[in-house]
């Protein structure tokens, strides 16, 4: 039992924990807080198994990006206070029953299949090294869904503004055309 | 470092997603529902972190994969969060059960 060893463990419990609190409080807020701190643990588990890159995606996208989007929208749609409906208890009861077999069963899978972790070498994982096989264009390369991507975002970008624009803008805009 | 199995990283992200479908079928308010579905995404990145540093060290494929699962997932949670607010702005509410015009 050494220092990794209970480091991992505590990450483990601090990522678990805080991800059953995230989807079984009933305040909207504190469940956000929770999805954060469930966040921040799986990145330090990723600086645990040293691929700090993906760590500091983890927080920079994560915990910087989606969990702010989602704080702002809790303000902009619900009174974050007040409690929300609790669910109803079979659905509690049947839902639990679910994952918990679906837990049992892939434990099950896992401890019976054996990995062969054989392969010693080192795990290299600079930054560079990434980015050189990310942009090349040799058959491991990663450009293509790089670019794949890129358009990707692009497309999502011009779909939320259009999506989120308030109707009243579109209107005004044909009024004046029909007075023109 | 070594003491830890493959296997325990992996006894973490399955509990993981399951905790994440739990939520997707208790609650019914989509901004929590899309949090379960993150905390889903995140399992699966574990998973293809885990499995590259302990079964294929001399490859990087697992971490491109994770790397785009977290580009996609920012640009779903976008998307999804222009949906709610222009939800909210006609119905009043973000319950799924209040939003049934177009069930069959």
């Amino acid at each position: 039992m050494n220092t990794s060893v209970i480091i991992f463990y505590a990450i483990a419990t601090l990522i678990l924990g805080a991800a059953l609190l995230a989807v079984t409080t009933l305040k909207i807020f504190r469940s956000a807080i929770w999805l954060l701190f469930s966040l921040v643990g799986i990145a330090a588990l990723y600086f645990w198994m040293q691929v700090e890159f993906i760590a500091a995606i983890q927080i920079v996208v994560y915990v910087g990006g989606i969990v702010v989007l989602i704080i702002f929208s809790i303000f902009l749609t619900q009174q974050s206070g007040k409690e929300m409906a609790k669910p109803a208890t079979s659905k509690i009861i049947f839902s639990a029953l679910a994952a918990l077999l679906g837990t049992a069963f892939t434990f099950n899978l896992i401890n019976h299949y054996g990995f062969n972790t054989t392969s010693s070498e080192p795990f290299n994982t600079n930054v560079s090294e990434i980015g050189t096989q990310m942009l090349s264009t040799t058959s491991h390369g990663f450009i293509l869904p790089f670019e794949v991507v890129s358009m990707l975002l692009l497309a999502a970008m011009v779909g939320c503004i259009v999506i989120a624009m308030k109707p009243t803008a579109a209107n005004i805009v044909h009024l004046n055309n029909k007075e023109d | 470092m070594n003491e830890i199995p493959l296997t325990h990283i992996l006894f973490v992200s399955t509990a993981l997603f399951f905790i994440g479908m739990y939520g997707l079928f208790t609650r019914r308010n989509i901004i929590t529902m899309l949090m379960s579905i993150e905390l889903m995404l995140n399992s699966v990145n574990i998973n293809f972190v885990a499995f590259n540093k302990y079964l294929f060290p001399d490859k990087l494929d697992g971490l491109f994969f994770s790397l785009f699962i977290i580009t996609i997932a920012a640009a779903e949670a976008a998307v999804a969060i222009a949906i709610i607010i222009n939800l909210y702005r006609s119905h009043q509410s973000i319950d799924v059960d209040d939003a049934t015009e177009m069930k069959f």
